[in-house]
C-alpha cells in the first residue's frame, strides 16, 4: 500500500515533520519537491500522528506543500555482481554517467548482527608491501583499523595503497565527506592499479547533503557483507569516519537531542561500533576487513571520535609527520599471525627492532640534551637513520620476507649479536654471517 | 506463568530509536514488566521504564525498525526473568539469556530478532538425589537435593523468593528428571501448597539475599596476577574495578582472571565489546585445563556476550543478568567471580535510554542516577553464610573504560566510590609495554589493610610489612628516576642510584608479567610468596658499590636472573639454577 501525502508541517533542519497513518519506523519515503526535486527520505521519530522525516538531500529550498509519499520499505541497496568497478552516491544513485540497476535484487542495509558464535578466530595475514604494517603491526584478515592521522597528512594515499597491494577479492570504497579532488583522485588510482573492475565505490563529498554522509559506511558495509556472505574477501576502506561522527552528531542536535561530549550524541560508541562489527571472518565463507581514517581534530586522540574508536577496533595505525609510528600504533590481532603464518623469526625481528628504536630515539634525547655522545650511542643513531629509511619512509614497498631479511641486515650493520636480545635459535639461524 | 486470557493488550502510539510508546485502554501497568511488540510475525521483547497514566514508554531489546502505530502489544505482568536451574554452566548467552549456540543451529550467521529460546535444556534428564525429607522445615534456598552438573553437585532449592517458612509436602525419590518435572511440593504458612521444579525464575533486577548474613571478606581472592595479590589484593566476595584508555591491556588481564582466578565459577560478561573478544574465549576455554577441578575452563565458565552492534537495551540487561547467575550459584556456597567488562558500556545504554526518556542530564548527559544504578550493581557482590552454614561469595571486577583514558569522568568516580580495590591501568606504562600495565603507584586496595591478619597469617607472618616497604621502595624509585630525567645520572648520589635501580628490578621481575607465556602468565599463590620473600631480600639488603657503573653492572645480572627464573618451571633444573645464581649474587653484592 502506497500512501501519499500533500502536506509538511514542520521543517526543522533536515528534518520533515508530517501527519501520517500506517508508517513504520526506519519506512523510506519519496518526496516530490514543488519544483519537480526528488529526494529519499526516511521515518526517524514517530509519535502518534506525527512522522518525523530525515531527508537525504536535505531541507534547503523544501516547501511545505512537497508531496510525501511512502514507500513500505526501509532502505535498500541493489545487490548484484553489476555493482562491479561502479560508483554511486550516498543515496545509491550512480555517479559514473552510466544506468542505475533497477532490475537487480535489493538488500537492506544495517542489517542484524553477527551471531558471536558463528564467528572465527581471524588467522589469515594480508601482506600490504608496506614494513611498517608487514612487520611491525599486520593486518589479520576480518581485522577492523583505523587510521588515526590529521589534516594534511597522506592518509587517503596510504589507504589507495593498502587497497592496491592488499590482494583482496573486492574492494569497497566508502567516501565520506570527500573532497572532490580526493574522490577523482582514488578513481584514478583505482583505474591505474587495474583494480577498478573488482571495486565498488560509494562516494559522499563534502557538497552533498549531509544525511547522505550517514548513509555510506551502511551501504557499503551491507553490500560488503553480502559479498562475504558468498565467499568472498572484502576489504572496505571507510575515509573519513570523523566527518561520519560529525554528521551524527548535526542531526542529533537537529533532533534536540542531549549531546554528551563536545557536542556528539551519547550514542557515538555504539554507532561506530554497529558499523565496525560488520568486520567478521565467516565460518565457511567470506570475510570483510575495515580499514577506516579517522582524523583526529588537532591531533588530540583523546577527542572523542578517536578515543571511541579506540575502544571499538582491534588497534590502530598512527600516521603522523608522513609515517606510520611504531609507537602509537598497534595491531591487536598480530599476536595471531606473527610466527605462525609468517616466518617463525617475525617476533624477533618485531620485539628487538621496536626496542632498538626506542633506545635510538631516547639517545638522540639525550644527545639533544648536551650529554656526551660515547661510541654505544654513534651506533644507535646510525639504527634510528636505517630505520627511518629502510622501514619508516612510506615510499618502501617490499614483501615481508623481505623487509625480514632487511631488519636482519640492519640490526647487523649497527649491533653485535649479544646486543640486540633475540634468542639463540633465531640468532643462528638469520644473523648475517661476515664474509 | 501467565496464561493468555491475564494479558493486558495495549497499542503502539509513537517509536523513538529503541524507545516506543504504547497506550494501555484498561488494565494495570507494571514498572519493569515484559512486554512484548507485536511487528508482523516478530514479537520483540521489552521492558516497561515508564508509566504515565495509561500510556507507559517501552525499551525494546531488539532493532525497532518496522513498528508502527496501532501494533498490539503483549504485557506480560511479569519482571525480566533468568531462569535457575542445572545446565548453565559452559553456556554462551546473549544478554537476555538467549543460548547463542542454539540460536545458531536454527538461525546461521546473523542473530534474527524476535527469536527466544530457553535458558537450559528442558528435555535434558538430570539424576537428582534428594537430601529433604517431607516434614522438614524450610525457607527461601533451602536445599532440596542436588544433582551433579559438569564437576559440582548442583544443590535444587526451594523458590528463592519465598517469604517465611514453608513444610516439605513431598520430595521425589531419586532419580531421572528435567527441570520442568515436579521434584518436590511445599505448603507455606498460610497452608498453600507449590510445586517446585528443578528451575526457578529470578528477576534480574533484584538482589537475592535468601541467605543468614553477610560477612565481612576473610580471605583474598587469588587471581594468579603477581601485582594484584601481592600488591592491590581483592577479596573473596570483594569488589575492584580496572578503569583503563583503549589499549592499556584490560581485556587481557581480564582473560587472565577468567583463566587462573582460583574459584568455582567465572562468569564472564562482555557488555558492548568486540565480538572478537568472546570468540577468543570460545575458541580457547574448551582446551584449556581448570586449576581447580582438573576439567575443561568450559565447565566452570559461563559467557554472557552482548557486542557492541547488539541493541544497547540489552546491554543494559546483560550486566544484570550476569550478577543474578553468580548470586544463583553463591546460593549453593560457591565463590563465584564475575568480570564485568566494561560497565561504561553499560553506563553509556544508560545514557542514551534516558536522552529518549528525555530526562534532565547530569554531567556529561549521563542520567543523575547513575551512581546508585551503579552502587547497586557493585553491592550485589559480597562474601554470605547461608541458612545451612556454607558460605558463598560473589566477587566483582569491572572494567571501566574511561574517556579519552581521563579517571575523572563520572563512571569511573561513581565506580571508584563503592569499589574497594582499584586497578588503574596507564597509558605510559602499556606504552613502555610494561605489562599488566597497572600503574603501582597510583592504584589502591583497601583489602590490603582489611585482610591484613589472614595474610599474615596464610602467608607469611611479616607479609603486609613486606608489601609496605616495597611499595615505599617504589615511590622514591620512581622520584630518583624523575631527578635523574633532569640532572642526569651524574646528579644524583651512587645510594639514591642503588634505590632506584631496586625499584626498577621489582618492577621488571615481579609487577611486570608475561600474559603470553605459559609460565609466566600466572604465578600460583605459593610461588608468588617464595618469589616475593626473595625480590624483598635483594631490596631489603644493603648493597654497597664503589662506583656506580659497578652498580648498575651489578643490577643488570641481578634483574636478568630473577626474569629469566620466572620464565622457568618450579622444581626444573634451570630453575634451580637460577635460584643459585641468585643467591650468589646476593651474598656478592653485599660484600662488594
Amino acid at each position: 500500500m502506497i500512501k501519499a501525502y500533500n502536506h509538511i508541517t514542520n521543517i526543522i533542519g533536515d528534518i520533515a515533520e508530517l501527519d501520517a497513518q500506517g508508517v513504520a519506523f526506519g519506512e523510506l519515503a519519496q518526496i516530490t519537491n514543488t519544483n519537480g526535486e526528488t529526494s529519499l527520505a526516511q521515518v526517524i521519530k514517530i509519535d502518534r500522528e506525527r512522522v518525523s522525516l530525515q531527508v537525504f538531500a536535505g531541507a534547503k529550498g523544501l516547501s511545505n506543500g512537497a508531496k510525501v509519499r511512502f514507500l513500505g520499505h526501509p532502505m535498500q541497496v541493489p545487490f548484484t555482481a553489476d555493482l562491479l568497478g561502479r560508483v554511486f552516491n550516498g543515496s545509491g544513485k550512480p555517479l559514473d554517467g552510466k544506468p542505475a540497476l533497477f532490475d537487480a535484487p535489493v538488500i537492506e542495509i544495517a542489517g542484524p548482527s553477527v551471531n558471536p558464535v558463528r564467528r572465527i578466530v581471524p588467522r589469515n595475514f594480508i601482506e600490504t608491501r608496506i614494513p611498517m604494517i608487514d612487520v611491525f603491526n599486520p593486518l589479520v584478515e576480518s581485522q577492523k583499523l583505523p587510521i588515526f592521522s590529521q589534516a594534511g597528512e597522506p592518509y587517503n594515499e596510504l589507504l589507495a595503497r593498502v587497497g592496491l597491494q592488499a590482494k583482496a577479492d573486492i574492494i569497497i570504497l566508502g567516501g565520506i565527506g570527500l573532497k572532490f579532488d580526493e574522490y577523482v583522485f582514488f578513481k584514478h588510482a583505482f583505474e591505474r592499479g587495474g583494480v577498478m573492475d573488482r571495486t565498488i565505490m560509494f562516494v559522499h563529498t563534502a557538497a552533498d547533503p549531509v544525511v547522505e554522509r550517514l548513509l555510506v559506511p551502511d551501504l557499503a558495509l551491507a553490500v560488503a557483507e553480502q559479498f562475504g556472505i558468498e565467499g568472498k574477501r572484502v576489504l572496505v576502506l571507510l575515509t573519513d569516519l570523523t566527518a561520519f561522527a560529525d554528521a551524527l552528531k548535526e542531526i542529533s542536535v537537529a533532533m534536540e537531542q542531549v549531546p554528551s561530549n563536545l557536542g556528539y550524541p551519547g550514542s557515538l560508541y555504539s554507532d561506530l561500533a554497529s558499523r565496525y562489527e560488520k568486520a567478521v571472518d565467516f565460518e565457511g565463507a567470506g570475510s570483510i576487513t575495515i580499514l577506516a581514517v579517522t582524523t583526529m581534530p588537532g591531533g588530540d586522540v583523546t577527542h572523542p571520535v578517536p578515543d571511541n574508536t579506540g575502544y571499538i577496533t582491534e588497534g590502530q595505525y598512527y600516521l603522523a609527520g608522513g609515517v606510520i609510528n611504531p609507537f602509537g600504533s598497534l595491531s591487536r590481532l598480530k599476536q595471531l599471525v606473527v610466527g605462525k603464518v609468517t616466518r617463525s623469526d617475525h617476533g624477533s625481528v618485531m620485539n628487538s627492532m621496536i626496542r632498538l628504536y626506542a633506545k635510538a630515539l631516547e639517545t638522540k634525547k639525550k644527545i639533544a640534551m648536551g650529554f656526551e655522545k660515547t661510541a654505544d650511542d654513534e651506533r644507535y643513531l646510525k639504527y634510528a637513520d636505517l630505520f627511518m629509511q629502510r622501514f619508516m619512509d612510506l615510499r618502501v614497498d617490499i614483501p615481508l620476507e623481505q623487509a625480514l631479511d632487511l631488519g636482519w641486515k640492519t640490526m647487523a650493520e649497527c649491533f653485535s649479536p649479544e646486543e640486540v636480545g633475540i634468542k639463540k635459535a633465531d640468532l643462528d639461524k638469520h644473523w648475517p654471517k661476515k664474509d | 506463568m501467565t496464561t493468555p486470557s491475564q494479558k493486558i493488550r495495549a497499542k503502539v502510539i509513537g517509536v523513538s530509536g529503541n524507545m516506543v510508546s504504547i497506550e494501555v485502554p484498561e488494565g494495570a501497568l507494571v514498572q519493569n514488566e515484559v512486554a512484548y511488540v507485536h511487528c508482523g510475525d516478530e514479537h520483540l521483547k521489552s521492558e516497561v521504564i515508564k508509566i504515565r497514566g495509561n500510556t507507559a514508554n517501552l525499551q525494546v531489546f531488539e532493532d525497532t525498525r518496522g513498528i508502527a502505530p496501532g501494533q498490539d502489544v503483549e504485557l506480560t505482568g511479569e519482571l525480566l526473568s533468568c531462569e535457575l536451574g542445572p545446565g548453565l554452566l559452559g553456556m554462551i548467552y546473549d544478554g537476555l539469556q538467549n543460548p547463542l549456540r542454539l540460536l545458531d543451529n536454527r538461525q546461521g550467521f546473523f542473530l534474527k530478532r524476535g527469536q527466544y529460546l530457553p535458558a537450559i535444556d528442558q528435555a535434558k534428564k538430570w539424576k537428582f538425589t534428594p537430601t529433604a525429607k517431607p516434614g522438614d522445615i524450610v525457607r527461601a534456598g533451602s536445599f532440596l537435593g542436588s544433582v551433579q552438573e559438569r564437576h559440582f553437585p548442583h544443590q535444587i532449592m526451594t523458590p528463592l523468593g519465598l517469604i517465611g517458612t514453608a513444610t516439605v509436602e513431598l520430595v521425589r525419590p531419586e532419580g531421572e528428571y528435567s527441570v520442568r518435572d515436579e521434584i518436590a511440593v511445599l505448603k507455606d504458612e498460610a497452608g498453600k501448597k507449590t510445586t517446585v521444579t528443578m528451575s526457578q525464575p529470578w528477576p534480574v533486577k533484584k538482589a537475592m539475599k535468601a541467605y543468614a548474613e553477610r560477612l565481612y571478606p576473610e580471605e583474598m581472592m587469588v587471581s594468579g596476577v603477581r601485582i594484584i595479590d601481592t600488591f592491590f589484593p581483592v577479596g573473596r566476595g570483594g569488589v575492584a574495578c580496572v578503569p583503563g584508555p583503549f589499549g592499556a591491556g584490560k581485556t587481557v588481564l581480564q582473560h587472565i582472571l577468567s583463566k587462573y582466578a582460583q574459584v568455582d565459577i567465572v562468569i564472564v560478561v562482555a557488555c558492548g565489546e568486540r565480538a572478537g573478544e568472546v570468540v577468543e574465549l570460545i575458541d580457547e576455554f574448551p582446551h584449556l585445563t581448570d586449576p581447580k577441578t582438573g576439567g575443561s575452563l568450559m565447565d566452570r565458565t559461563i559467557i554472557i556476550c552482548n557486542t557492541s552492534s547488539m541493541p544497547v537495551a540489552a546491554r543494559d540487561a546483560s550486566v544484570y543478568t550476569g550478577v543474578t547467575l553468580a548470586e544463583y550459584y553463591r546460593q549453593m556456597g560457591r565463590d563465584v567471580l564475575l568480570l564485568a567488562d566494561s560497565t561504561s558500556r553499560w553506563a553509556q545504554a544508560m545514557r542514551e535510554m534516558s536522552g529518549r526518556l528525555e530526562e534532565i542530564p547530569g554531567e556529561e548527559a549521563f542520567p543523575a542516577y547513575l551512581e546508585s544504578r551503579v552502587a547497586n550493581f557493585y553491592e550485589r557482590a559480597g562474601f554470605v553464610q547461608l541458612h545451612s552454614g556454607d558460605k558463598g561469595a560473589v566477587t566483582i571486577v569491572g572494567a571501566v573504560s574511561p574517556a579519552g583514558g581521563n579517571f575523572e569522568e563520572p563512571v569511573t568516580q561513581a565506580t571508584l566510590k563503592v569499589v574497594s580495590a582499584f586497578h588503574g591501568l596507564s597509558r605510559k606504562r602499556s606504552d613502555e609495554r610494561r605489562f599488566p600495565a597497572i600503574d603501582p603507584l597510583d592504584s589502591w586496595s583497601l583489602y590490603l589493610k582489611q585482610l591484613e591478619a589472614s595474610l599474615n597469617s596464610r602467608l607469611d607472618p611479616k607479609w603486609v610489612e613486606m608489601v609496605t616497604f616495597c611499595t615505599s621502595t617504589l615511590r622514591k624509585s620512581a622520584e630518583i628516576g624523575r631527578m635523574m630525567t633532569v640532572v642526569g645520572e651524574e646528579g644524583v648520589s651512587l645510594d639514591d642510584l642503588v634505590v632506584y635501580l631496586k625499584g626498577e628490578m621489582l618492577d621488571a621481575v615481579y609487577l611486570q608479567q608475561n600474559a603470553f607465556d605459559d609460565v609466566d602468565q600466572a604465578t600460583p599463590i605459593d610461588r608468588q610468596v617464595k618469589d616475593f620473600k626473595l625480590v624483598y631480600r635483594a631490596l631489603f639488603a644493603p648493597f654497597s658499590f664503589k662506583i656506580k657503573s659497578d652498580a648498575r653492572r651489578f643490577f643488570a645480572r641481578l634483574q636478568d636472573a630473577f626474569y629469566q627464573k620466572n620464565y622457568t618451571r618450579e622444581g626444573s633444573a634451570e630453575h634451580k639454577g637460577y635460584l643459585e645464581t641468585i643467591e650468589k649474587l646476593l651474598v656478592e653484592g653485599s660484600a662488594a
